[in-house]
């Protein structure tokens, strides 16, 4: 199957690694991309919270967009324009006037039922047998913490593809690259990415609540699938270090790279060398674990 | 029965019948009101509680009745950013409900709503109250009521700045005109250089073609309600 | 046919928009209106005898009544002319005041439309006929389905007014959940002190037949003529022989591989096993999908301790068939649960509280088991996952229950109660303990019901917090309860060491297979309907069925003891007579031109359509017709409706009669 992909504004800029490492990792189990042409940003947050009908109207300008290429299906890697272009979806379908109102300010009239994937949903969907049977390096040593957010499973309504409160399906994909997975209690707690910029303050402390509990279940690294978790996560870490200083760097993975570094990719090649934090820990931990 | 039921009953729609009833309802308490009352409207321009009902026109644009709520407060419970607000989620419901929509739209609670979902996917009510704060923000935005975290409100505005210019997130561009708007020059001293030092910054914004349709998009939005 | 009309004003309920006078004026006009007439009150007595005096003084044959609903005083009005000499089914109401003067203000129209009323209900009555009420033989014999505390109560009461109960219970002990609690709020009295009592004396009764680890199977018939077939599950013991020594119980070698559900699953049985001491019958079961008999042929310990030779690994299940007048319902209900995977799938799971998955996170059938002096603790309150006593105790309330969001929408009624009688034994026993409940509105309407709420907070210092809990989360052996106390607006968090749901109380398995195998209706949850909510509260709508406790909708003790002895004075109430007399509008089947379709059989909601054979002169069948059972028939009028050859009328509603009223229009 063909998808069409809305990489979104973080993956060109901030989150360059996640694309790189997509890019890289579906190439390896023969999946392919058609990009969006011309896509624009889907409204993210600012959009919504301040006015409704532009929100709308910006995600749909991408679905609308990738209607004109043809393209039945695609993916969205940020749970955050996911999120945005599924629940932009779901109310022009439920409601008609919203319907009308966006496809006046469009010019269009929306035909096809165009269907958003996430990253979880696409590798679940092409079979996590590719995974396995690709593997090259040893991940055992890893003992993941998977980090879905708040985007990526809910509203479940909406979503329709995993539990909002106890959601498995990231884990599944983690462990079919042969790292293990830890029960941890913050995996859908929201880490604030709204106000990364605003009340950085806040996100801080949400942050370092999310790490501090994959810590204290035993994880070793996280893996997420939002390049506004990652940024809070792994970027904030240095502020966190500020206000608490017993706090400890903590590896955070997007989880096309720990699926890349299972296929025998090297860190550079995933983009992982422009995280913040120091990726040393888990770097000798693959080492060892290679040489074991 | 009276001749306005007769009409109410037969209006097409329950929301003509809702809009027919309110075009009734609101007048009343000011045919008689008194001059003072007058001067008070003027006064406190923004909140004319009979005049323009907040509730119904949160319920019409979130497709939900504020009366489904019966504030049993697991959405503050369970939010994660409610230690930081000055008053409960819950509570903003509520002020709706009662017609307290000064108090409502003025605190800082909408605005440090995440917009995590977790309120909207544990209401026992299925009220989804995210989508009401969007409402109450929009409301807030368009009755120019002062919004006391102006920093989240200037850095949203930074943000669709960006994309109406350029089409995507332009995030040199943002941090600039945020900074210029705050004028809080040293907050993130410490990641911007970092992400320029290891390339995911770009100086130049990523322009998409169709600029022209973004801009009419917004510019057809922009207009208040 | 000589016609009498009466308006009535109903006060001014009818002639503050319809012209009466002018009403009566009118239909005095048609053909065969012998005599009209208006008046203020029809239904008062001067107004009946109004009726009686024009009936005999004009020789009426039929009359017409424009009213209120014949819901309310059709009774009235044909008991008036049948004293008059009249046969009850030639008079006819016409609904001047639900269906016209309440609902319209323009008098005008109001009139002409009543007058349009009263033309169709003349034109009716000028075809109705005489009918007479239809004499059915009655068993008196009850059968109560169910055999927890509802159960007990019904069957108790039916047996001593003299009649014989067959008493059905599922579990291999009756006693139901009431023999599972500690102690019973208001009074703390203990409740199995209360119960077994009573269980005795359903053993012991000679009229009760008791009928444990069985199942209704299937119901014929009609009021006063059911016919029940009963599914007796084989215990693989013989029940004549057994003694009750339990010596089969102690040495079976099985010891953890089945839950004790008894025990809310806390604790272990053996294969073989009595639900608890002191069950009624004390007879064991064998549960063959453990015991090792059934797996590899061999073990057998039971028979060879057991020295009266009851084993009997042969056994079958065995089916019964009994006649009786009247069915008591009481089959109760069950807790839902918070695992997404339980049977339990028409609703959803609690995630938020962690699907289960916590082991110190109970719900409040389980903390009765703990609190039990014959639970698996003895009585002491222990953490299921480390027997630690726990120093903080939350109990949440409405888990489930008053949640659309999970599917169920109302309000379980007795969890406010039991939470703080929960909390308050918590802290009799947990002296140095905390106790946090968690509530939306405390519901404690009931007699030293609120008195008994303040005790728990006034005496027992048990802290009360306004707001549902929107996470449970464990860490560090704590389970974190994250809370708004929504009344002074403050975010709480409780470490708890235990945590204690009162989950939403929903119809027990099968209630709803039971409700069609009955023929009785349910609501979209699976309890069962009453006919009337107020009126007729322990009947359901099918004749001779009657409802007792939870399987109507949630209730406490007191409420399901009242309304099985409602249930079983309704039973007792039918059996005074000898012959049931019953409303004669029922469908009855022109058999020369039933096509034999059977449609009529498919749609009938009541069962009481039959297959008849139609045989010539030398008694050879020649054809199947359809038969209706006049007992089982409710006259709703699906069949008529359905029939394709026409073949079907409804006595009183018959085709002529209706076109009549149409073509009056």
């Amino acid at each position: 199957m063909k998808y069409g992909y809305f990489p979104g504004c973080s993956l060109t800029s901030s989150a360059k690694e996640y694309d790189i490492s997509l890019r890289k990792v579906i190439d390896k189990l023969g999946i392919s991309f058609d990009e969006i042409n011309d896509w624009s940003c889907c409204g993210a947050t600012s959009a919504h919270v301040t006015n409704h009908k532009l929100s709308t109207a910006l995600a749909m300008r991408n679905i609308m967009l990738a209607e004109q290429q043809g393209l039945d299906n695609i993916i969205a890697p940020c749970a955050a324009c996911y999120n945005r272009l599924i629940i932009s979806q779901n109310e022009i379908g439920k409601h008609t006037g919203i319907r009308k109102e966006t496809e006046d300010l469009l010019s269009v009239k929306f035909k096809k039922d165009v269907k958003v994937f996430n990253i979880l949903e696409l590798f679940l969907k092409s079979g996590l047998n590719k995974i396995i049977e690709n593997r090259k390096r040893e991940l055992s040593e890893l003992k993941a913490a998977c980090y879905y957010g708040c985007l990526l499973v809910r509203p479940a309504a909406i979503t329709k593809f995993d539990d909002a409160e106890e959601p498995e399906s990231m884990e599944k994909i983690v462990e079919a690259t042969g790292a293990d997975t830890v029960d941890w209690n913050y995996k859908t707690e929201c880490c604030g990415a709204a106000h990364s910029i605003a009340r950085r303050d806040i996100v801080v402390d949400l942050s370092k609540k999310i790490i501090d509990d994959a810590i204290t279940h035993g994880a070793n690294v996280m893996v997420v699938a939002c390049p506004m978790c990652h940024t809070n996560l792994d970027m904030r870490q240095r502020a966190m270090k500020r206000k608490y200083p017993d706090h400890k760097e903590f590896p955070v993975l997007y989880l096309t790279e720990l699926i890349g570094l299972s296929l025998g990719m090297d860190e550079k090649e995933l983009g992982i060398d422009l995280h913040y934090t120091n990726f040393k820990y888990a770097d000798t931990l693959l080492n060892n674990s290679a040489k074991g | 029965m009276s001749r306005k039921a007769d009409e109410i009953m037969a209006a097409d729609t329950l929301k003509d019948a809702k809009k027919l009833q309110a075009s009734f309802i609101s007048t009343e308490p000011f045919q008689e009101s008194s001059k003072e009352k007058e001067k008070e409207k003027d006064n406190n321009k923004l909140f004319h509680i009979h005049e323009r009902n907040v509730s119904d026109e949160i319920s019409e644009r979130t497709f939900q009745d504020v009366s489904l709520c019966y504030q049993c407060g697991k959405c503050s419970a369970g939010c994660p950013v409610r230690y930081y607000m000055d008053i409960a989620p819950n509570k903003v419901v509520r002020f709706i409900q009662l017609g307290y929509y000064e108090e409502a739209l003025k605190s800082e609670t909408p605005w440090l709503c995440a917009g995590c979902l977790a309120c909207s996917v544990r209401c026992p009510k299925e009220f989804d109250l995210a989508k009401f704060m969007d409402a109450v923000r929009e409301i807030a935005i368009e009755k120019g009521v002062e919004i006391k975290q102006e920093n989240i409100l200037k850095f949203h505005k930074a943000f669709l700045d960006q994309i109406k210019n350029h089409g995507r997130s332009y995030e040199v561009g943002l941090v600039a005109e945020y900074k210029m708007k705050t004028l809080d020059l040293f907050q993130d001293v410490d990641s911007a250089p970092g992400m320029f030092l290891k390339g995911k910054l770009d100086l130049l914004p990523h322009n998409i073609k169709n600029r022209k349709e973004i801009k009419s998009i917004f510019k057809k939005t922009s207009g208040k309600k | 046919m000589k016609i009498g009309v009466f308006i009535c004003h109903c006060g001014e309920n009818i002639s503050s928009t319809v012209d009466c006078p002018r009403v009566a004026d009118v239909c005095r006009t048609y053909t065969g209106v012998e005599y009209s007439v208006d008046y203020k009150y029809m239904c008062s007595d001067p107004g009946q005898n109004l009726i009686k005096d024009a009936i005999h003084k004009y020789n009426l044959d039929a009359i017409v009544v424009g009213s209120c609903s014949p819901h309310m005083h059709e009774r009235t009005f044909r008991n008036a002319a049948v004293s008059a000499g009249i046969n009850p089914f030639m008079v006819e109401i016409a609904n001047l005041r639900e269906h016209c003067s309440w609902v319209h203000d323009n008098i005008e129209a109001a009139t002409r439309k009543a007058i349009e009323l009263m033309r169709m209900a003349i034109e009716k009555v000028k075809r109705d006929k005489p009918l007479t009420k239809i004499k059915v033989p009655i068993t008196k014999r009850v059968l109560v389905i169910g055999g927890g505390i509802a159960g007990i109560q019904a069957a108790l009461d039916t047996a001593n007014a003299g009649y014989e109960v067959v008493l059905v219970e599922k579990e291999p002990s009756i006693g139901g959940h009431m023999s599972q609690l500690s102690e019973t709020f208001p009074t703390l009295d203990c409740s199995q002190c209360i119960l077994t009592p009573r269980m005795v004396e359903v053993h012991q009764h000679p009229k009760i037949k008791l009928m444990t680890y069985s199942e209704v199977e299937r119901v014929e018939g009609f009021i006063g003529n059911f016919k029940v077939t009963i599914k007796k599950k084989a215990r693989h013991i013989n029940e004549d022989k057994c003694s009750g020594c339990g010596m089969c119980i102690t040495k079976c070698p099985i010891k953890k591989k089945a839950y004790n559900s008894f025990e809310e699953d806390l604790a272990f049985r053996p294969a073989v096993y009595v639900p608890f001491p002191q069950a009624i019958p004390n007879i064991p079961v064998i549960d063959e999908t453990v015991c090792t008999y059934y797996k590899t042929g061999k073990c057998g310990m039971c028979v060879k301790v057991c020295d009266r030779e009851a084993i009997d690994f042969g056994q079958k299940d065995t089916i019964h068939v009994a006649d009786v007048g009247a069915i008591i319902v009481a089959t109760g209900f069950k807790l839902y649960n918070i695992d997404k995977k339980s049977a339990d799938s028409k609703y959803k799971g609690y995630g938020e509280y962690g699907y289960g998955k916590y082991r110190d996170v109970i719900d409040g059938l389980q903390f009765e088991r703990i609190a039990s002096a014959s639970g698996p603790t003895s009585g002491e309150i222990k953490r299921p996952s480390d027997g630690r006593v726990p120093k903080k105790i939350a109990f949440i309330q409405c888990v489930g229950s008053r949640d659309d969001s999970k599917g169920i929408s109302y309000c379980s009624k007795i969890c406010c109660m039991y939470t703080a009688k929960q909390a308050m034994l918590y802290r009799h026993k947990v002296h140095d303990g905390e106790a946090y409940i968690f509530y939306m509105d405390i519901r404690a309407g009931g007699k030293m019901y609120e008195e008994f709420v303040r005790r728990a907070i006034e005496e027992d210092k048990v802290k009360y917090i306004r707001g549902r809990v929107s996470r449970i989360y464990e860490e560090d052996g704590k389970y974190i309860v994250k809370g708004e106390d929504t009344l002074a607006g403050m975010p709480v968090e409780i470490d708890a060491d235990m945590v204690v749901l009162a989950t939403a109380m929903i119809p027990q398995d099968g209630a709803e297979s039971l409700a069609r195998t009955i023929g009785i209706p349910y609501d979209k949850y699976g309890f069962f309907n009453e006919a009337h909510p107020k009126l007729r509260p322990v009947e359901s709508t099918t004749a001779g069925v009657f409802l007792a406790g939870a399987c109507q909708s949630p209730k406490d003790i007191p409420e399901s003891v009242s309304m099985a002895s409602a249930a079983a004075s309704k039973a007792i109430i039918l059996f005074a007579n000898d012959t049931l007399e019953r409303e004669p509008v029922v469908a009855k089947v022109n058999e020369d031109i039933c096509a034999g379709c059977f449609y009529c059989m498919k749609v009938c909601p009541f069962g009481a359509v039959e297959v008849k054979d139609v045989k010539d002169i030398n008694g050879i069948v020649y054809k199947e017709v359809a038969y209706i059972n006049q007992g089982v028939c409710q006259g709703c009028g699906t069949c008529t409706a359905t029939c394709l050859s026409k073949s079907i009328e409804l006595a009183g509603f018959n085709n002529e009669e209706i076109f009549a009223e149409i073509a009056a229009l």
